[in-house]
Order: structure tokens, then sequence, then C-alpha cells
């Protein structure tokens, strides 16, 4: 994924009109092979989701979103338990991972020196190369424990009353599902801030500097509010990877579907239950309900990932216009 | 005049203070992101470390309940796949950005490049349910073959951009003077730009090869694991993130400290690619994705 | 000659050594997948394996989706262990109505009066209980809940029993290796499982009030016991189910676990070594059930077992 928008293409290859017989067969290859099966991939993806979702569909029609009862021994699918949690679990992990990875992306290009600056931004990148199974692992042994024994009785011992830390300190959960999500997408949301801000123009900062502001000042005003939506842009894109998480957070989250208050309960996620589930769907209906769950996901997530680069897109383009003034 | 500048008001006092503690905070919100890095690569190798011997290279799983064995058909496992999907992949990757870079300058490309950035975003597990629909299902067993589509599916958008954005960097000036010496359009293509820009597209290759190493979701319902050696393309297979993935969740200990050391070699793999192939091509400093 | 199979977890630990071993003897090879009994029902109907296993009897509609006929091979017998994880506290013991309300949420906490009536000398800490169930389908599941609804009449209007239902509390674990393991990593939890698991990662075991009234613990004898009434009137299709079985010894949460195989089976080189991995598994294979806290098949259930894999057919021809 390329963050800055694509400079104007060469015209080297004319897609039409070719004179010479060997051009024409190369450009055919080209096009036959690149962009059609690249194009057939797509729509391969969206029909296959969309021809085994169809039986769910037609059953639960728009009750499947609403429905709080997952019931395959009963038949009934209601996906709306895995939809709060995938949601909440986002939610948790932007809230926690937005303030930190924006606060790295101004680190590294505002105040420290180019090459601290690239060094943590590599460093970040690598964080986001580490495989989420191998997260999982990590959770499994060393994060759950810390919040099964530390971290979950000291919020049940000192607010009891309060409904976000009801229930047994399990350690999976909604939380640990959270903050595991939160580690996974800062990377993404640094890498793209980090491209947004420097794509602002360097005159923009001068000017507030020549006229006295502090180093936090020229950024926070001048800056920021430049990217504001490429900023945006990043934190959906962090968060449309938070909603297609799948290994780390059914390490974690518990497994079950409810719909509970409680940070410390057990969840269900919509990639979670597909990982969990689709082995077993023992009857079509079933396959077909958790395909459909897997459409929705899909949905949600193109959409998702769409909006965030138009945004960051159209930050690009204005900052380019700008600066070429 | 001297005497003026001599005492900051409050007010230049305040913004100063400010200043220096949101420059700490900034600072210490770089600490807190690179932590967990630091934590789990900490407890990789220090786990890791302790469970790795031979046995875990050389040896099939033993049956459950007995200690020892090792996870030889596993990472084998995960070579063969990640070369099903490269032989699918890359070549199509590659053709596509090759298209997008030398052919894209009209509506359609626009529209193909946007579409295959939103592809890179689709979740893995989805790209599973599809291998599943179009391999296993018709086949009626769990493959290596279907292992081997999914995660080729989930490369091509990668190396797709990457091929793009590597020969989008070969000046213009390069296709121009091969033009002008008479060389057609193709060889140009392909014995002049290509190869200028090659060294972007194999960090591209590369790097698409250490994600799909460790993706575990799209095999679940693919190439399923197994706790023998592969036994043809058309049969399950194991794969080494899955079987961390299934020691992970399972009681025995013997199996937690196999998937720790399993984890270990993993990520060796994956960071040294990754950090190798930017040290070597010296162009991973700039946005690779 | 290799063959696969994919099913019940509660069966994984025997199966491995019995396949490894039969592997030995006749140099075959057995990839058996242990991803819980509706996953391997469902694998069967797909055709994407030789043989399922099963702890769960298939329902008349999972036997129509087969499309062909299938045989319920019994070949093991086991106790589910209800395993917990207080560390510093021995043989809980726990009664019907206790278990029942701990897996519907009605006893929250290890202290409740209720335990602690049952266990006077045992100093029961405040801890709550973190139950932990079967995320995926589970012919334990299948055994634990018949249990829960043969002795406990909330639990049956409430839950019922089949290999996956809607557990009013609790945190799901995929496969008996899933529910051991958050058994035993979360403190104050509770789980079950097949008692091979608990053996083999020394995980405390409730003693359960049986019907007789009288406290058992799991084990290959109480399983004996418990099996000992059915055998005696096992019928022709190998379908049993014998939880909270009379006799003053029988452990009450207790089952057998079936092979489930096409009454046809469809390919001839195949259907010889399938036959005789039938064959092996139910008689010679039975000498590894004992030690890995099975209990070896009553000989009346053998003798069930012989005529229903006589009864087999290769590629449409009896044997």
């Amino acid at each position: 994924m390329a963050a800055a928008i694509p400079a104007a293409p060469r015209k080297v290859l004319p897609l039409l009109g070719a004179a010479n017989f060997h051009d024409r067969i190369f450009r055919g290859v080209v096009v036959c092979f690149g962009a059609i099966a690249l194009l057939a991939i797509i729509f391969v993806i969206v029909g296959a989701m969309v021809e085994q979702s169809v039986v769910s569909v037609n059953t639960f029609g728009l009750n499947f979103i609403w429905g709080q009862n997952w019931d395959p021994v009963k038949r009934q699918f209601g996906a709306l338990p895995f939809i709060y949690g995938t949601v909440v679990s986002s939610f948790i992990a932007l809230l926690v991972a937005t303030p930190i990875s924006i606060g790295v992306a101004i680190f590294a290009v505002e105040m420290a020196p180019p090459w601290l600056g690239n060094t943590i931004s590599v460093v970040v990148e690598l964080l986001a190369a580490i495989p989420s199974v191998l997260l999982g692992l990590w959770g499994i042994f060393v994060m759950i424990p810390f919040l099964q024994t530390t971290v979950e009785p000291w919020f049940i011992d000192r607010f009891p009353n309060v409904p976000l830390f009801q229930g047994p300190p399990y350690g999976v959960g909604l939380l640990a599902g959270g903050l595991i999500l939160a580690i996974m997408v800062t990377p993404t949301i640094v890498a793209i801030s980090r491209d947004v801000m420097l794509a602002v123009p360097i005159s923009q900062r001068e000017a507030m500097l020549a006229l006295g502001a502090t180093n936090w000042e020229a950024t926070a005003r001048a800056v920021l509010p430049y990217c504001r939506s490429g900023l945006l842009g990043a934190i959906m894109l962090g968060m449309g990877r938070a909603v297609g998480e799948t290994m780390a957070v059914t390490m974690v989250i518990g497994n079950r579907a409810d719909i509970s208050a409680s940070l410390f309960h057990p969840s269900y996620t919509m990639a979670s239950v597909i990982a969990n589930e689709f082995t077993e769907a023992t009857y079509d209906l079933y396959v077909s309900a958790l395909v459909e769950v897997g459409l929705v996901l899909f949905v949600v997530t193109v959409l998702m990932n769409a909006a965030a680069r138009l945004l960051v897109w159209s930050t690009a383009q204005s900052s380019q216009q700008l600066g070429a003034l | 005049m001297a005497t003026m500048a001599l005492r900051p008001t409050a007010d230049i006092v305040r913004r100063q203070v400010v200043d220096r503690t949101m420059g700490a905070l900034l600072c210490l919100s770089a600490i807190v992101a690179l932590t967990p890095l630091a934590l789990v690569i900490g407890y990789v190798l220090a786990n890791g470390l302790a469970g790795i011997n031979l046995d875990l290279l050389t040896k099939l799983p033993k049956p459950v309940g007995e200690l020892g064995g090792g996870m030889a058909n596993a990472f084998l496992g995960t070579l063969i796949v990640i070369l099903l999907a490269s032989i699918m992949g890359v070549p199509i990757g590659m053709l596509a950005g090759i298209f997008l870079s030398e052919m894209g300058n009209n509506h359609f490309a626009s529209v193909l490049r946007f579409l295959t950035d939103v592809l890179t975003g689709v979740p893995s597990i989805v790209i599973g349910i599809v291998a599943y629909t179009l391999i296993v299902v018709p086949m009626h067993s769990f493959s290596a073959l279907a292992g081997g589509v999914a995660l080729a599916l989930i490369m091509i958008p990668v190396v797709t951009r990457t091929t793009e954005e590597a020969l989008r960097r070969v000046p213009q000036s390069l296709r121009e003077a091969s033009l002008g010496l008479g060389v057609l359009e193709w060889k140009t293509t392909l014995f002049v730009v290509v190869p200028s820009g090659i060294g972007g597209i194999v960090t591209g290759i590369m790097l698409a090869v250490a994600r799909i190493s460790g993706e575990t979701a799209p095999l679940l319902f693919t190439a399923f694991g197994s706790r023998f050696w592969p036994d043809g393309l058309n049969k399950p297979i194991a794969a080494a993130p899955l079987q961390i993935f299934q020691y992970a969740v399972a009681p025995y200990k013997d199996w937690h400290s196999q998937a720790w050391a399993a984890a270990f070699l993993l990520m060796l793999l994956i960071l040294g690619l990754n950090i190798g192939v930017r040290v070597v091509t010296r162009t991973g400093f700039q946005r690779i994705r | 000659m290799k063959l696969t199979g994919a099913g019940s977890t509660f069966d994984f630990p025997l199966f491995t050594k019995v396949f490894d071993a039969w592997g030995k003897k006749t140099g075959g090879q057995v990839n058996y997948q242990s991803v819980g009994s509706g996953a391997g029902i469902e694998q069967l109907t797909k055709k994407t394996v030789d043989f399922g296993a099963s702890d769960a009897i298939m329902t008349a509609d999972q036997e129509k989706a087969v499309g062909a006929p299938v045989v319920h091979l019994p070949v093991t017998l086991g106790a589910v262990a209800v395993g917990y994880n207080l560390p510093g506290v021995k043989d809980i013991k726990l009664d019907p109505d206790t278990l029942a309300g701990i897996y519907l949420g009605t006893i929250k906490s290890w202290d409740d009066p209720k335990i602690v009536a049952l266990n006077p000398s045992l100093k029961l800490p405040k801890t709550a209980i973190a139950p932990v169930e079967r995320s995926d389908g589970s012919g334990t599941t299948y055994i634990f809940t018949n249990y829960l609804s043969a002795v406990s009449p909330a639990w049956k209007s409430k839950v019922g029993a089949d290999t996956s239902v809607k557990w009013p509390v609790g945190i799901g674990g995929k496969g008996s290796e899933g529910v051991a393991g958050q058994t035993s990593q979360t403190p104050g939890g509770i789980g079950y499982f097949e008692l091979a698991y608990a053996k083999q990662n020394n995980i405390a075991t409730v003693v359960m009030k049986n019907q007789a009234g009288k406290f058992v613990p799991p084990s290959v004898a109480g399983a004996t016991a418990a099996a000992a009434g059915a055998a005696a009137n096992m019928p022709a299709d190998g379908k049993a189910i014998i939880v909270n079985a009379p006799g003053d010894t029988a452990y009450p949460i207790s089952g057998f676990s079936w092979i489930l195989s096409y009454k046809d089976l469809p390919d001839a080189t195949k259907g010889k070594a399938l036959l005789d991995l039938f064959k092996y598994t139910t008689t010679s294979g039975q000498q590894f059930a004992q030690d890995l806290s099975y209990a070896p098949l009553p000989s009346a259930v053998q003798t069930v077992d012989a005529k229903i894999v006589s009864s087999l057919t290769i590629a449409g021809k009896a044997q």
C-alpha cells in the first residue's frame, strides 16, 4: 500500500494502437495476466462471498444484524454479539493506540533529528511485520496472566459496582482483545500519520516559527490542522486493520457470544467466530451464516479502507497543490 | 535594546513549559509504542532459545502426551505453501504492476489501482473462506494447493503495488533513451525498465513472502494442518504458524515450549527478511508497502 | 496406505497411540485431526475424510445429510473429568445441584455455602468461579450436557443437551486441549474434558456424587462400572448413553465414543485397510486404553463391534 498519491503516470505503452506485432502480444499478455487477472480476483472474492451467504441472507434478512442469538443447535443465527465484540474491541484499540501513535509520528517527524526519526519509524514498521499468531502467543502466556493476576483484580477490588469492571478476572476478554489490537494498529497509524505530516509544506511550520511560536505550538497549530483529514484517514485505516484481525484476537478474547458492559467479560469478534466454527459447520445454513458474517466483515473493512484512502489522498493532493506555490 | 528582553513574561514562560511538557510526552509515547515490540521480541527470544534443538527441525510430532518430537513437517510445509503461493502470485502481481506503471495513465488503471489498495486490506480470514469455497469444496479435501491459493490471493495486491512503485522510480529518461535508440517498446520494458527497478521489485516480493509466511487464518481451513510429512499437493499439509497456534492453545507444557521455539525461528525468518532486504537494497527506508 | 480421520478430541490421546501402533504393524499411516466431534461429522458428510469419530450419537438429520448409511462403532469408553484450578485444594466434592448451579451461573464463588456444605473439611477460598466450556461442536459437551439434563430439570429446560449449546456463563476453549489449557491457566477455573487430559496435565479433578449417593472420582474403574449395565444390553447399532448410571462405584459423567464410518466403504484398497484398522482398534488396540485413562471395552461391546465391522461392505461387495 503506497501512502502517497501516485505521481502522474508515464505514457510509454499506450493501451491501444500498437504499431509492432510483438508489442501487441506483450501488451496483450500484460493486460490479460496482469490487469484482467487482478480484476478477476476481485470479482471472484466478492462473488464467492455473496454466493455462499445467499442462503443465510434469504433466511434471516436484516434480523441477522440485529439478532442477539447465535444458536447453531436451534438453527438461529444472529450476529449482533460478534458485531458488538468487533466494534468494542476495535474502539478500545483505537482509544489506546491513537494518542500514542500520533504522538510517535509527531515525535519522529517534528521533534527528533532525522536519523532518530527514520530509525523509529523503521522499528515501528518491524512491529507491523510480527505475525498475528506470534503476538497471540505472547498474549496468552505473558499479557493474559498479567491481566489476570495484577490488572483486573485491581480494578475489581477498587470499583466493585462499576458495570465496566464486573466479573471474575478471567484475563481473557474484551480488554485483552482491545489491548492486543492496539499493539497491532499502532504501526499502521504511525506510518500513515508520518507520511501525511511529511507532506505538509515546510513553509507552514516555518511561518509559525517566524511569528514566535514554540515548537509545540507550530506543530499543533500549523501542521496538525493542515493534515487533519489525513490523520483521520490514518485512524480509519487502523480501525480497518483492527476489525479484520483474526489470530491474536481469537487467542485472547474468550470466545463467548455475549453482549456485556464489562471490559473483563469474554467476548467474540466476527473474525474469531469464523476461525473457530468454520470447520464444524455441519449443515448448509450454518456455513452460509458464517460466510455472511464474513461478508459483513468484508464490506465493513472495504468501506473503511476506501474512505480512509480517499481522505489520505485528498490531504496529499491539497498539500501538493499548495506546496507548488 | 538589551534591558527589554531580559525577563520573559508569564505568558511566554507558560508557553515554554507547555512546549517542554509536550516534548516529554511525545518522547514518552515513542517509548510506549516501542515497548510491546521489545517485550514480544524479548519473550520470544528468551522462551524460544531454551526450546531450540535439532529435533525441532528434523523430527515429526510425537503422539499426544509423549514428550519430544519436533515440527519438521510444519517448517517444510511452510516452505512448500510459500513456494506455491509465489509461483502463482509473483507473476500475476508483477504483470499487474507493470500494467499500472507503464500502461496506467487512464481511468481504468486509476480505478484498478484504488481497488488493489483496498484489496490489501481485506481480512485474511475472508480470503481463507474464498479459497475454501473455490478449492477445498470441489476437491473434497483440504490441500496444500488451497493454502497456496489463499496466500497467493493475499500476495498479489502487495506485489502489484510494490512493483508499480519500483518501476515508477525508474527515470523517464531511461525509457526515452531506449526508445530513442530504436528499441521496441516491449523490449524496453522488459530489458531496460524492469531490470532498473529490480531492486525495488525484489524488495517488495521478499516483504510479501515475509508477510505470508506468518499468516495463519487463511490456512485454518485450507491447508488444515497435519502431523505427518507432506503427502501431495492435494492433501492437508502442516504449516509453522498453524502448528504454533494449535500448540499454544493446548494444555501440554511440552507443546508450549515447542511453540515458543518455532515462534523464535519464524520471527527470525520474518524480521530477518524485513531488515535484510531493506539494508541490502537501501530502498527500504522509503515507504514500501 | 494413508488414511485420514477427524473428530472427537475426547479420543485423540488414545487414537494417536493406537494408530501409531497400527502403523508400525502394517506400515500404514493414519492422519487424525482432533477437531471436535461436530467437525468430524461434518468432514464425514463432506467426504473429506475416510472416517470420523464422535462422542455424540448422530441425529437422524445428520445421518440423512451424509447421503449414505453410516455406522457407529464403539471404540472406547471414558470418564469426563471436571477439572479445576485451586492450588492447594484437593478432591473437591460436588453434587449434581452444585455442578449445574456453577454452569447455570447461580453459584458464582468457590466459597458458596452449597459447596462448603459438601466439603466441610476443606478450606475454600473466596475466588470467583470461572467456568470453561467447549466453543466448538463437541461430543464431550454432548456427554456433559446429557448428564446435566438428566440430573437438573432447570438445566434441561434452560439449556438442554447437544454437541453445542448456549452456555449461560463461562468462556470458550477450542477442543478438550483448549478447555484443559484455559482451566489450568485461569485462577478459579473449572472445566470438563476427558480424564486423559486431566492426568497428562496434572489438573485436579472433582469427586462427583453419583446416582447411588456415593462420591466417585473420575477413573477407569468408574467408567467401566458405569458401562456395566449398558454393556450387557448393548444394542446392535452400538448406540448407548451411560450418564448418571446406577451402581455404587459408577462415575456419573461417562460415555462411549464411536468411530463413524460409511456402511459401504467406497474405495477397495482403502476399504481393506480401514477394516483392518477398525478391527485392530477394537481388539488389540484396547491394550493401550488403561494407561491413557480410558476404560477397555467390555467384551460384550467387543462382540457387538465385531458384528458391526463384519457388516461393512467394500465398494458394494460384502466381505
